[in-house]
């Protein structure tokens, strides 16, 4: 009986609660003692097989489903900065777009591979042209574009942003070097109606290009850039401008010139009428014009669903191997491993 | 005569070289040569010598800083961070129109940075102010002019005031004893903070001062002491004192230290002669120095590494941007790129300049990279170290509940170090055991007495059962354990005594009832401690000079002799009468002591007793009691050898107890000679009197041998054998005995008898010839020849046995022994090496006799010779230097004495909280803050190089990927709290089974998990994420529209995707790099990507001019399209592939140890047991078991 008495004083002196302390139940108290309900994920050969595995079946069916979607999209991608200068000036082209005697007219005939449901979406696409560079993305006031006149800090658009004393609404480089060849298409004899609203972003629209805001003093400068605006359209209708200030990310980029709201079928001839102003000649620049339709995706992209296809195999791949490496190799694990804890494992 | 003095001083300075030689015989000599210099007018403040020799006040300061040098030097400090002194450079240049981002945004961090460290360290060093100023303060009274005593503040003293000391006072500075209370002049003195020993020293004055012991005969006095220069030499004191024209020889018998205690004497006087900063226990102490682990010095170096990238990659971009700027004018004048305007160009973008401009985006692309640079790492560590801390102080594991004393981790600097600890360097007294003596064993008349087991022998046992089957082990546990339950008693100290056949008077039934009597009595008599009865409850307890003999005085109280009084002449004893059977009072007087010495190694009294009978009671060491043994007196020889063999096997103190009758004729015979010997004046007068002691101690009859137990703190013994499977060094540094100090290392398994034993001493025949012929020179030469002679043969030893069992896994471990003189030449003069070559071959090094500063320099040793990190743990203020030398000062907040705990990093309440401290809380620390500092340098570099990567694509013009401040958010909101928790809470294994498997520990020492390739492998990890990110997520948008109408990624959106991703990216990582998810994981890991979300759509809902790129970017455009989603799905996937199949691969096929133990753990091979269950178990199976045991018996 005595050591019954022994030992169950020994037990309540190691639960009795320290004054001062926590309580020795309780979140806190296992917070401070570390020792929260944790789950703790092991790498069991299982679970890593099972993960590759998983992946592999999820990418696989994505990658098929993206890559469908790319399929289904129809582009017709035309370059046509070389064949739209005349042949008198192909070996001197600065010179021909920079002449403005010279006729920039030019006629494409694209024809429809497939047939295209509306809308059918027209961009340009330009190649290596920076519009990343920081002096050309810094070149722009916002707070003009918005209030315009009314602005005058206007320091972070030198060298654009006064023209003879008079301040330059928009001033700056993204501004100043506007796109400015124009496009008109036709099917057969009659023209396809291209709709150009809303090809910029709503809120640029509405919040960042003035309904007040008129073009002012625009390239009247000595050195003309690109295109000119229509000085009693306010800004936040001038939507080529708009979609141009968007810059963009990379050196090669499309930018939405409009939309075709006409269904075109297969094998139909379609005739671009362009005026081949944009100077793209002294910085070796392509200049293409894009038809595209789109899937719920966006445009016709195959590397995601390539790469989807890609990732989901290499998984199962893996998961192959590891599955064949572990039957194979022998386990490093046991008793043996804590006798010797073997040094080849540490130095890895 | 004074002038004098200075004359001699001067001239000393001039033949200091040659006089040195000569004089080097005697230490006394030398007084007034170089080294014994200082010169001392006591009682005399006005004496313009005095005055003229200004020497220092008794000011002490332990801080690191002053008010005036706090904010240069703590400035300094900061700034010995590399990766700081970039950022401040960065934030001067980033207000300059170069920088990329906005100047504010830079600096802020900076400041916020360096501000709370900064505040850290003041806080810290405020608490140790404080102390001080506490120290300074104390009152002490000082003998004044209008000469009476007055009360002054210890900062006040000067070196010649007579001060006057009460009992229980600490001593203000350094003093010679004038007198005392009592009329001979003598106190005793207890030196706890000086060397850790609590036994009492018995201090004498100068018989010629011993007469000044009031105000009014000190009006008179006026003396000059001449003495050495301050030293940090605790054991010698070399000095004179002139007064009233007679020199008189000083030593330390003479001199009381500060930080020592008045005990046992009202009061005594002194004259202060070293003051704050000179006394030898403030010279003993080092500065305290600002540690950093190193871990944080290897960070150093991967930030030069990140460094070196920086520049790199600055470099690279700014080559291509002066190529690429120059041909915007083709040389024919034309623009090229036109839409640039490069003919009205600014000069960072001239390329008519272009080598400027290049220069100029040089230090552009040097801050627009900084992101590769963890600006929020330091500040990251500081908050995780400080919350690793603020756990270590809860852990309820390591929380004392006797002393009310919880861990206290007092720098947070060191705490990941604490996981890498290759050798522990211990102080002995007060930390390995309680500094208690127990008395538990005597062989009486040949019959061994006492049932207590010992803790050498617990561990014996417990070695045996692992060999055996589990239930016989548990069964002697519980043997044991039931033992201990039978005894009721409150324990008494020092006692620890079981054996029903004697106590409560049962004695008197054995067979030699009077040999057990005249045991005790020797006991109760043979001794100098001092009873001190408590007036209230009228127990008795006693002040010793010893904490042995406080032991057998103790012991002999609780078998019926107690002594309670003792005068100049007797002692007096309540003693169980045999024959009667009742108490009586019995006294005995006092005729003689002869001390105890460590060479005579014995200690006898010569007294009378009531009966007129002359006794000599006599204890001693059995090496030299057994050769005095009368013939009629061995009759127990055999017996009690045997058992004192067993006593010291189970690591106890021995002592044999002898008495002899002595005829009154003889006696007075031998008193005429000894107490001749004992007033002669000559040199020889200690050789004369041993020699008449000798005389006496004689022809004695054995009683029978006491074993005493210097008893091991709990669990202290398997805390060690913990240590040492964890693959940690042990070195005892103590300043006992070697004897004392080798029982310790067999208590506490340090030392096993299948070890062979190196001893280094100078405790050979030659030596101490040439120690008594007083020629030093030759005495240090042969000491030196001697050690190194002894190490070389160690040396030797060691190789061959190495040798002869070459092929066989278990050789001979070795255990060195060394004494504090050997010690100091091996330290010195080309030693060191071959002596740490010895020393590294053992598997246990002891030192005994060491003083601290050696302890410290052994420390030093092992600290720069292995390189590798070392732990110092101790309790006392001896320890302190060897504490602030280590790379870890871990103190031992003991019963008294603060010192050590306030020299410490951390503080611990008794020594077995080592092992959770360092296997568990140093494991998990050491990996968090490494993985930390990976996972660091992993995300920003696998952010930053996405920079970089764009600007490829941008001509390497510096514009950012990303709006400023989703950057400026980056390491702050969507990043740093992940890592913080990972900091804090991360466990590879559970604190269970880090104990359980202490060879975990071995990833921290061998540094595996902050090994260059390891953490060359996060940063690759790191550029391959960048690149995956980057790539993956243009190539998926290139040109495309990405939106069902037609809407194509622009600079705004690409960023945020890309954003977006590196977000996913890095915290994913984090989830799948840590092992332990609690809510707490989760809360921060989803939390930061919720955060993200929820910055941009505020951010997007801003005004434009303040979104500006992000305006609505995530409403309008990301949100509604279908590829952002599956862009960052399956790029997040993509960048953790790599890592994760490189986890399951290596962990599979070459695991590390905790791959192992987690792998353990879930296939059910180890089961975790939680908290609260296994204490009721673990009880009802002991209950069980010990029914079971009963039913059999």
């Amino acid at each position: 009986m005595d050591l019954d008495g022994g030992s169950s004083s020994t037990i309540s002196t190691g639960a009795r609660a320290i004054p001062g302390r926590p309580v020795r139940h309780g979140a806190l108290y296992q917070f401070t003692q570390q020792n929260l309900p944790a789950c703790k994920p092991v790498l069991t050969p299982a679970a890593v097989i099972s993960t590759f595995l998983l992946m592999g079946f999820i990418f696989i069916p994505v990658g098929l489903v993206t890559l469908r979607a790319s399929y289904s999209v129809v582009e017709i991608v035309d370059r046509y900065d070389i064949e739209c200068v005349p042949e008198e000036y192909r070996s001197n082209k600065v010179a021909y777009v920079k002449d403005d005697s010279v006729s920039k007219n030019c006629s494409r005939f694209l024809k429809v591979p497939k047939s295209m449901r509306a809308p059918i979406f027209i961009y340009y696409q330009l190649d290596n042209y920076y519009q990343n560079h920081r002096r050309y993305v810094k070149s722009r006031t916002d707070r003009q574009l918005l209030h315009g006149l009314g602005y005058n800090d206007t320091s972070s658009c030198r060298p654009l942003e006064s023209s003879d004393d008079l301040p330059i609404v928009p001033c700056g480089l993204i501004a100043w070097s506007l796109f400015n060849d124009t496009y008109k298409f036709s099917r057969g004899p009659s023209e396809l109606k291209v709709n150009r609203k809303d090809i910029a972003w709503k809120s640029d629209r509405n919040h960042k290009f003035g309904k007040h805001v008129y073009p002012f003093n625009f390239q009247n400068g000595t050195l003309t850039g690109g295109a000119k605006l229509d000085p009693t359209i306010p800004l936040s209708d001038q939507e080529d401008l708009i979609v141009w200030m968007r810059t963009a990310a990379l050196p090669t980029f499309r930018k939405l010139y409009g939309r075709i709201e006409e269904d075109l079928e297969a094998d139909d001839v379609i005739v671009v009428n362009l005026k081949n102003n944009y100077n793209t000649y002294s910085f070796g620049g392509k200049k293409k014009i894009v038809l595209s339709t789109s899937s719920w995706l966006g445009g016709k992209n195959d590397f995601l669903g390539i790469a989807n296809l890609f990732v989901g195999s290499f998984s199962i791949l893996i998961s192959i191997i590891f599955l064949v490496l572990h039957l194979k190799s022998p386990r490093p694990y046991g008793d043996t491993a804590y006798a010797s804890w073997n040094k080849k494992s540490i130095s890895s | 005569m004074p002038e004098g003095g200075r004359k001699r001083i001067h001239f000393s300075k001039i033949y200091s070289f040659s006089c040195f030689k000569s004089s080097y015989r005697d230490g006394h000599s030398q007084i007034g040569q170089k080294g014994y210099s200082r010169v001392v007018y006591c009682n005399d403040p006005d004496n313009i010598e005095a005055i003229q020799l200004n020497y220092g006040g008794n000011y002490v300061s332990t801080t690191k800083y002053t008010a005036f040098n706090f904010i240069p030097k703590s400035l300094f400090e900061q700034f010995r961070r590399v990766a700081n002194i970039y950022f401040l450079v960065v934030a001067c240049v980033s207000f300059s129109p170069l920088a990329p981002y906005t100047a504010s945004s830079i600096a802020a961090p900076l400041v916020a940075v360096i501000g709370a460290t900064m505040a850290k360290e003041a806080v810290e060093d405020w608490r140790r102010r404080k102390q001080d100023i506490e120290a300074n303060n104390r009152k002490v009274q000082v003998y004044g002019r209008n000469h009476t005593f007055v009360g002054t503040r210890w900062k006040k003293l000067r070196v010649g005031d007579v001060i006057k000391v009460y009992k229980d006072e600490y001593f203000p500075s350094d003093l010679l004893l004038l007198s005392s209370s009592y009329g001979d002049g003598v106190c005793y003195v207890e030196t706890m903070n000086l060397d850790g020993e609590t036994n009492l020293k018995l201090k004498h004055a100068l018989e010629v001062t011993t007469s000044l012991n009031d105000e009014k005969s000190l009006q008179k006095f006026r003396a000059m002491v001449k003495c050495e220069d301050p030293n940090e030499n605790l054991y010698s004191f070399i000095g004179t004192l002139k007064y009233e024209g007679v020199e008189y020889p000083l030593s330390l018998q003479r001199i009381l230290l500060r930080d020592s205690k008045l005990r046992n004497t009202e009061y005594i006087y002194g004259v202060v002669i070293f003051t704050g900063q000179d006394t030898k226990v403030m010279q003993n102490s080092i500065d305290p120095p600002s540690k950093r682990s190193k871990i944080e010095r290897k960070m150093d170096e991967i930030i030069y590494i990140l460094f070196s990238a920086l520049i790199l990659i600055s470099f690279i971009g700014s080559l291509f941007f002066g190529v690429n700027t120059q041909k915007d004018i083709s040389s024919d004048g034309n623009y090229i790129r036109w839409y640039l305007h490069p003919d009205d160009s600014t000069v960072f973008f001239d390329p008519r300049r272009a080598g400027l401009a290049s220069i100029l985006h040089f230090l552009t692309a040097l801050m627009l990279y900084g992101y590769l640079i963890p600006i929020s790492l330091y500040v990251s560590i500081e908050v995780v170290k400080v919350l690793q801390s603020i756990f270590i102080n809860q852990d309820q594991e390591m929380y004392f509940e006797e002393s009310d004393r919880p861990a206290h981790a007092r720098t947070s600097n060191l705490n990941e170090e604490l996981g890498q600890v290759d050798t522990i360097l211990s102080d002995k007294t007060g930390t390995l055991t309680c500094n208690s003596m127990e008395f538990v064993k005597c062989s009486i008349g040949g019959i061994p007495y006492g049932r207590g087991i010992t803790e050498v022998e617990k561990a014996l046992a417990r070695r045996a059962k692992d060999g055996e089957s589990k239930t016989d082990a548990y069964s002697s546990d519980f043997l044991s354990q039931s033992s201990d339950a039978v005894d009721s008693q409150k324990p008494i100290k020092g006692f620890n005594f079981k054996d029903e056949r004697i106590m409560n008077g049962q004695w008197i039934n054995e067979p030699h009832p009077d040999i057990i009597e005249k045991f005790f009595r020797v006991l109760a008599i043979c001794h100098t401690a001092i009873p001190d009865e408590d007036k209230a409850s009228g127990e008795i307890s006693y002040e010793a000079e010893s904490p042995d003999e406080a032991a057998f005085v103790i012991a002999a109280r609780e078998l019926g002799f107690e002594f309670f009084s003792r005068t100049q002449t007797n002692i007096s004893l309540h003693e169980l009468n045999h024959e009667r059977g009742k108490k009586v009072d019995r006294v005995y007087q006092l005729l003689h002591v002869l001390e105890f010495s460590s060479s005579r190694k014995r200690m006898s009294v010569i007294v009378r007793s009531e009966e007129n009978i002359i006794l000599l009671l006599c204890k001693g060491a059995d090496s030299v009691m057994f050769e005095r043994l009368s013939q009629h007196g061995r009759e127990f020889e055999a017996e009690t050898n045997d058992h004192i063999k067993r006593y010291s096997e189970a690591g106890l103190r021995t002592l044999v107890i002898t008495y002899r009758e002595l005829g009154e004729e003889e006696y007075n015979l031998w008193d005429k000679e000894f107490s001749k010997a004992k007033t002669s004046l000559a040199a020889d007068r200690d050789t004369l009197v041993d020699a008449a002691a000798d005389k006496m101690e004689r022809d004695l009859i054995l009683l029978g041998a006491t074993a005493v137990e210097d008893k091991l703190q709990k669990g202290v013994p398997e805390c060690i054998e913990k240590l040492a499977k964890a693959g940690i060094k042990l070195w005892v540094l103590t300043g006992d005995k070697m004897e004392t100090a080798v029982n310790i290392g067999y208590a506490c398994s340090l030392l096993r008898q299948d070890m062979k034993q190196i001893v280094i001493t100078l405790d050979s025949s030659d030596i101490l010839s040439l120690e008594k012929q007083g020629d030093k020179e030759a005495l240090a030469k042969a000491s030196h020849e001697s050690i190194e002679k002894q190490i070389e043969e160690g040396i030797l030893q060691i190789k061959s046995s190495k040798e002869s069992s070459g092929t066989e896994k278990e050789s001979f471990s070795f255990g060195l022994i060394i004494d504090g003189r050997s010690l100091e030449y091996s330290l010195g003069n080309g030693l060191e090496k071959s002596f740490f070559k010895l020393a590294s071959n053992c598997a246990t090094v002891i030192c005994c006799r060491s003083s601290p500063k050696q302890k410290a320099r052994v420390t030093k040793l092992v600290k720069l010779e292995t390189g590798k990190t070392t732990l110092s743990i101790g309790d006392g203020a001896n320890d302190v230097g060897m504490l602030q030398e280590a790379d870890i000062g871990v103190g031992i907040s003991g019963a008294e004495g603060m010192q050590a705990v306030m020299a410490s990093d951390y503080s611990i309440g008794q020594f077995r909280f080592l092992e959770r401290l360092l296997l568990v809380h140093g494991h998990w620390c050491y990996r968090r803050i490494s993985m930390m500092i990976c996972y660091f340098f992993y995300k920003n570099i696998a952010f930053g190089f996405t920079l970089f990567w764009f600007e490829a694509y941008a001509s390497f013009s510096g514009q950012a990927a990303y709006n400023d401040w989703y950057m400026s958010c980056y390491n702050v909101f969507f990043t740093s709290l992940p890592v913080i928790a990972l900091g804090v809470f991360d466990q590879d294994v559970s604190a269970k089974l880090c104990q359980k498997h202490p060879f975990l520990y071995l990833e921290g020492v061998e540094n595996t998990l902050f090994s260059w390739t390891r953490i060359i492998g996060w940063m690759l990890n790191g550029v391959i994420s960048s690149l995956l990110i980057f790539f993956l997520t243009t190539n998926s948008v290139l040109n495309q529209a990405f939106t069902k109408d037609g809407q194509v990624v622009d600079f705004e959106i690409l960023g945020v995707i890309m954003y977006t991703c590196a977000i996913w990216v890095v915290n994913c990582q984090m989830a799948l790099s840590i092992n332990y998810f609690t809510w707490i994981q989760h809360f921060f890991i989803w939390g930061s990507i919720v955060i993200w979300y929820v910055f941009l759509l505020i951010y997007g809902y801003m005004s434009p001019t303040t979104s500006t790129t992000a305006y609505r970017v995530f409403v309008e455009a990301c949100a509604p399209s279908a590829s952002y989603w599956l862009i960052t799905l399956f790029v997040v996937i993509c960048v953790l592939i790599p890592y994760f199949c490189y986890r399951a691969f290596q962990s599979r096929f070459l695991p590390m140890y905790h791959d192992i133990i987690q792998r353990k753990q879930v296939e059910g091979t180890e089961f975790e047991i939680s908290d609260e269950l296994p204490k009721q178990v673990q009880g009802k199976l002991i209950n069980m078991r010990e029914r079971l045991k009963q039913r059999e018996g």
